[in-house]
């Protein structure tokens, strides 16, 4: 009966150390979505989030201590051979599948009062981006009426905080997610199709987003960052980033630049240069950016050039080929993209 | 035990079924084991229609794709023990999980399920064989040689590797060259067909092959179980078929179904992919469900509680299964009003679930529980039961699916429930039926060690997993960075993988002791209630020297269960020994209809099996020659099958030569 | 103690017309190809709903030789019931007649239909509708194929004297396989030759 006694009470408790430990630690998960919600489109499934785990947890446990019980609960000794009538215990049936129904229409009403406390913004979106999945990283492009102030940039969204941005989401290869989980649920990026979804920061910060849909080699390795600012600071942004480069003529990047129109141009672009490719992150601003690779690696010179020369072992499997250079074009690479602020 | 000829034009055709008894050893029982047992040998070996063989054989081969699955599962759970490890490159992570997902859900789930009710199904219903018995060696052939074919490029690295559910454009020939997809594609083609005859074989079975009196109303609810998920295949599965026939056609002609720059849909894949895949989750866990509503009474010492409301929940389950495909695809962007409408059905879905589960408890509850290891794994079952049902309800919440959509607390979600509902009521079952099977028991000090063993493990593996997935942790990452929070989460799950393949290697090593050294049986070692503990263990060739008649749903309790007056007849009964036959019965009430003419061992359903899978071969290939000549000898095969055979009385031929017999 | 009694009844031994296991099986096999073909089509209907393009691409489709077509496929499940019922009426030479009937209207159908394939400006792999068209009246000729196969065995087994006015259930086996196969076709038809006109 030692084993009974351990199926009801030892088990669930030792779940539960477990549980109680791992959330303690989980404020450092950057995609905690189920403790951390930093916007109207999330804040509403992230207590949903609790009601559910918390009527769920409930069920498990009246159950567990019902199927303990019934295991356990004392009996007049019979001969074993007797067999019980098939007719009772029909009201088990009635009572548990009863209380069972009451319990999930209610819980299906809250998931679709939910439902449309997302599904739109309460004031019109006050920014509007288009989020392009490619394999594997985000080109990400900033609408405006006037094709000028229109700018594209990779793997950072920056946005005001306080106001819905409105993201359409298409998808330049295969179908990926779109997902930054502190901010809002996750939409796939369809092929063909244009998606939207819309989030809000009320906190300035970083959030991290994930590719959420598997989408080959790289799946692992795509991220993207979430960066609300107040809203100066966005406007501040918005405008350098609609600058094109501004390349010195300094001799000390002339033979860095041929280098990256030569070998680099017909993946990427830098707006003002002839570079234009579009199969790979634009890199106008390259600098701006914290992280280089879908989120892999830092934004330092280093790192970048690690990167160009070793990207096929960083990342395996990715458009990015590894570059191979000598120690001189290294050097040469390095000052020209450290100058593209 | 002449026939008693009755005068009329037609009296060779017509005959009252010999009624009386066939005792161990008497003439007749001699007569019929001479007639129903196979050939020895490996002639035998390749042409018995015999179910229990075909079960038995059902039963290894998936076990032994279960043990495929479960290392691959193992290699990664090693790579995934830590943050950053470059154990396996990413290409080989993805081959690992697509076919982990591949074999745990096509090659071990339903094939297991199954082999218990091939081997099961004649003798829980009283009858000699199932409707089509070559069928059912068809059925096994293809399903061996598709899980052949699936395998055939992993060991060159070239296995599928876009997910078990195969997205396109993932999947299509522009991101995938080589010839994964097309091993996967064919192969699902070949498995579909399988399934399809075998789930026909269930369907007539069960309406046709009935001991008489075994109305409806009284059938095992496994048999309930497997006839749901039969229907529920023979809807579901030819959806999935054409799915991956019409992606191998683009891939190999160039058609343009799921070709999006010239206005193929990508989420055509995914409905036409749901619509099966939906119905399929309950097609794999319905039958084992009905494993525990048969044995767990045995173990209580009382029937199920809610016989009627059980079946009629298994049923709506499928019923409703096919209503809630879409709940796979909230995140696809579909309107709020349809995510609503389909968000709530997958709530309502949970219904007859509860229906199941007060059931069970109650039948616990009421009963005086015996504490034998397959009572165990089915009280476990349970637990696990409820937890991967509560999970499924989290996930049924639209805004929440959002979040929780492809991360890890899907991956806990489902392993509860493919796990839980599958592979603890399959280990149980085998426990239970052992005996039958082999004529032995099973060693109860390790099975409980093998019980607990596997319990902790599997908890201790899997429950994480939904906090790793609340932590956000996406599914099918190769690795992750040590900056996520997620590294004691994935460890632990590790420990406890390792743990549960401990389980299922002591639960092993139990099996193949005991085949030798287990205690002798008996018919009937639990005192349980139902026809197949009626015969000897493991039965005769003919599965019942006399076909009995059924009067309750507790045959072997009658007489101390308060079931009545009526009495079934089990020694006394029809004897059809004139060739292998057996009696159908009509589809409700079970009357006497017909005496079956069953088909002697053939060996059509290996070579049909065999020149499909070698057409399926050149298809891969491209040896469109050799695809077509094989089609031709797969036709021949067939034909040679359906030839109007003189035994079983399909041809007018047949009739004259049977009145030759009888009057010359 | 109630008794069960033992059946006084004789009952038909071996496969009997709709009680035969044959029967049941091919009922199911209905089913589930029922559920291909309705399939085949939702994918149609899915993939037609969305199309930026004209539907079809050539315009309209012509109806007057597919719908005499689709007569002469009736028209050969007539006959396969026409000539089941010679069977079961001791007339098995009108039957077998009836039956080489059937067997050529049947191939009468595939010969058209190729010539309407031919015709067609499209292949499967010029445009989406292309493969539609060509894959679903290909998963239907697949069928027919079958079926004339099928009719042929037992127009070939008839002759053989293998089947009588009691004794035919691979007959009506055969027939309900064909009449499955042409009545099919009228929901193939609709789809893609009528369902344009809406």
């Amino acid at each position: 009966m030692n084993e009974i006694a351990f199926l009801g009470i030892g088990f669930p408790a030792a779940l539960s150390n477990l549980s109680i430990s791992a959330l303690a630690t989980a404020a450092e998960a950057p995609l905690n979505y189920f403790l951390h919600s930093y916007g109207p489109a999330s804040r509403p499934t992230m207590i949903l989030g609790w009601v559910l785990a918390v009527v769920c947890l409930a069920v498990c446990i009246i159950i567990g201590i019902l199927l303990v019980a019934a295991i356990t609960r004392k009996r007049q000794a019979t001969d074993s051979r007797t067999i019980g009538r098939e007719e009772e215990g029909l009201g088990w049936i009635y009572i548990g599948a009863g209380l069972s129904t009451c319990v999930l229409l209610a819980l299906a009403v809250y998931a679709m009062i939910t439902l449309n406390a997302i599904a739109k913004p309460a004031t019109a979106p006050g920014l509007t981006l288009t989020v392009t999945g490619y394999d594997w990283w985000w080109k990400v492009t900033y609408e405006d009426e006037d094709p000028a102030r229109r700018f594209v940039t990779a793997n950072e969204i920056h946005i005001p905080v306080g106001v819905p941005v409105l993201i359409k989401l298409n998808s330049a290869d295969v179908i990926h997610a779109f997902w930054v989980p502190q901010l809002a649920g996750k939409t796939e990026m369809i092929p063909g199709l244009m998606n939207q979804q819309w989030l809000q920061a009320d906190v300035a910060g970083t959030y991290r987003g994930q590719c959420s849909q598997y989408c080959g080699a790289q799946h692992a390795h795509m991220a993207v960052e979430v960066v609300a600012q107040a809203p100066a600071n966005f406007k501040y942004w918005q405008e350098t980033q609609r600058q094109k480069a501004a390349l010195s003529s300094a001799v000390s990047i002339a033979d860095g630049m041929k280098l990256f129109m030569e070998r680099c141009s017909g993946c990427h672009a830098i707006r003002g240069t002839e570079a234009t490719g579009e199969h790979g992150p634009d890199l106008t601003h390259l600098n701006s950016r914290h992280r280089i690779a879908a989120g892999l690696r830092a934004n330092t010179p280093r790192q970048v050039i690690e990167w160009v020369i070793h990207a096929q072992e960083i990342k395996p499997g990715s458009r990015m080929p590894s570059i191979s250079l000598s120690p001189s074009e290294m050097a040469d690479l390095a000052a020209f993209l450290a100058t593209l602020n | 035990m002449n026939p008693i000829a009755k005068n009329s034009s037609d009296a060779p055709l017509m005959r009252v079924p010999e009624f009386g008894r066939a005792p161990l050893g008497s003439a007749a029982e001699k007569r019929l084991a001479s007639l129903w047992e196979t050939l020895p040998g490996w002639r035998g070996w390749l042409a018995t229609v015999d179910h229990k063989e075909i079960g038995l054989r059902y039963i290894i081969t998936a076990f032994v794709f279960l043990l495929i699955g479960g290392v691959e599962a193992l290699v990664m759970r090693v790579q995934l023990a830590r943050p950053d490890q470059a154990l396996l490159t990413p290409e080989q992570y993805n081959q690992l999980f697509t076919m982990h997902g591949v074999t745990m859900i096509f090659l071990y789930s339903l094939p297991i399920l199954s082999g218990f009710s091939n081997y099961l199904w004649p003798l829980l219903l009283g009858s000699r064989d199932m409707a089509f018995p070559r069928l059912n060696a068809l059925s096994y052939w293809l399903f061996l040689f598709a899980g052949i074919f699936l395998y055939v490029s992993f060991p060159v690295g070239q296995a599928p590797n876009a997910g078990w559910f195969n997205y396109v454009p993932l999947s299509s020939l522009e991101f995938d060259t080589g010839p994964n997809i097309d091993v996967y594609a064919l192969g699902m083609v070949l498995l579909g067909i399988s399934t399809t005859v075998g789930s026909i074989n269930f369907v007539v079975t069960l309406f046709r092959m009935r001991a008489p009196g075994m109305s409806i109303n009284r059938v095992p609810i496994m048999v309930w179980g497997t006839l749901t998920a039969s229907v529920g295949n023979l809807l579901a599965v030819p959806s999935v078929s054409l799915a991956f026939f019409l992606l191998w056609l683009d891939r190999q002609t160039g058609t343009h179904f799921f070709d999006v720059s010239n206005g193929g849909k990508p989420l055509l894949w995914q409905h036409l992919f749901w619509m099966f895949g939906h119905p399929w989750v309950y097609v794999v866990v319905l039958p084992a469900m009905g494993i525990v509503s048969d044995a767990l009474p045995t173990f209580c010492r009382r029937p199920l509680v809610g016989y009627a409301a059980v079946a009629l929940s298994t049923m709506a389950t499928m019923l409703l299964g096919f209503e809630v495909w879409i709940h796979h695809m909230f995140a696809t962007g579909l309107p709020t009003l349809a995510l609503s409408f389909f968000g709530a059905a997958s709530m309502v879905i949970s219904i007859p679930s509860a229906v199941a589960v007060f059931a069970w408890i109650a039948t616990i509850w009421l009963g005086r529980p015996v504490f034998t290891t397959p009572f165990l794994f089915f009280a476990g079952f349970v637990m696990l039961f409820v937890i991967g049902g509560v999970s499924g309800v989290m996930t049924a919440a639209v805004p929440l699916d959002f979040q929780l959509t492809d991360t890890y607390f899907v991956v806990a979600h489902l392993h509860y429930v493919l796990l839980g509902i599958n592979v603890f009521p399959v280990v149980g079952g085998i426990y239970y039926w052992f005996p039958k099977f082999f004529g032995r028991m099973m060693d109860e000090r390790l099975g409980k060690w093998s019980f607990w063993v596997m319990f902790t493990g599997f908890n201790i593996g899997f429950f994480p997993m939904h906090i790793a997935g609340l932590m956000g942790m996406p599914r099918r990452i190769y690795t992750y960075s040590g900056d996520m929070g997620w590294n004691t989460i994935n460890m632990v799950t590790s420990i406890g993988a390792f743990l549960f393949a401990a389980g299922i290697l002591i639960f092993m090593v139990n099996a193949l002791i005991s085949l030798k050294r287990g205690a002798l049986a008996g018919n009937n070692p639990w005192d349980a209630a139902t026809l197949e503990w009626s015969v000897s263990s493991p039965p005769p060739a003919y599965n019942f020297a006399v076909i009995p008649l059924i009067a309750s749903r507790h045959p072997l309790w009658e007489n101390r269960a308060d079931e009545g007056a009526a009495r079934s007849s089990l020694d006394e009964g029809y004897l059809l020994l004139q060739g292998r036959e057996t009696l159908a019965t009509t589809p409700l009430d079970a009357r006497p209809d017909l005496i079956l003419k069953m088909p002697d061992d053939s060996y059509a359903p290996f070579f049909l099996g065999l020149f499909s899978a070698l057409m399926f071969a050149g298809l891969l290939l491209q040896w469109w020659d050799f695809a077509g000549l094989m089609a031709i000898a797969g036709g021949i095969a067939l034909t040679a099958w359906m030839w109007p055979g003189r035994k079983q009385e399909q041809s007018a031929s047949a009739m004259h030569s049977a009145r030759d017999a009888e009057h010359g | 103690m109630a008794k069960l009694i033992p059946l006084q009844e004789p009952l038909p031994v071996g496969s009997y017309g709709k009680r035969s296991n044959g029967w049941w099986g091919l009922l199911t096999l209905i089913v589930t190809e029922g559920s291909l073909f309705g399939y085949l089509l939702f994918s149609y209907f899915y993939l037609a709903a969305q199309t930026q393009q004209q539907w079809p691409p050539d315009g309209l489709p012509r109806l007057a030789i597919p719908g005499i077509n689709t007569l002469i496929l009736l028209a050969s499940s007539g006959f396969v019931w026409i000539s089941e019922y010679c069977l079961k009426s001791k007339k098995i030479r009108s039957s077998i007649i009836l039956m080489a009937v059937a067997i050529l209207l049947g191939t009468g159908f595939i010969m058209i239909q190729l010539s309407e394939w031919n015709k067609k400006p499209y292949t499967m792999i010029t445009d989406l509708y292309g493969s539609l068209y060509f894959t679903i009246t290909g998963f239907h000729m697949a069928h027919v194929v079958v079926g004339i196969i099928i009719l042929s065995l037992l127009l070939l087994w008839m002759m053989l004297g293998y089947f009588d006015d009691k004794r035919h259930v691979s007959v009506s086996i055969g027939g309900l396989y064909w009449h499955f196969v042409d009545g099919v076709w009228l929901f193939v038809f609709a789809t893609l030759y009528l369902s344009p006109y809406l």
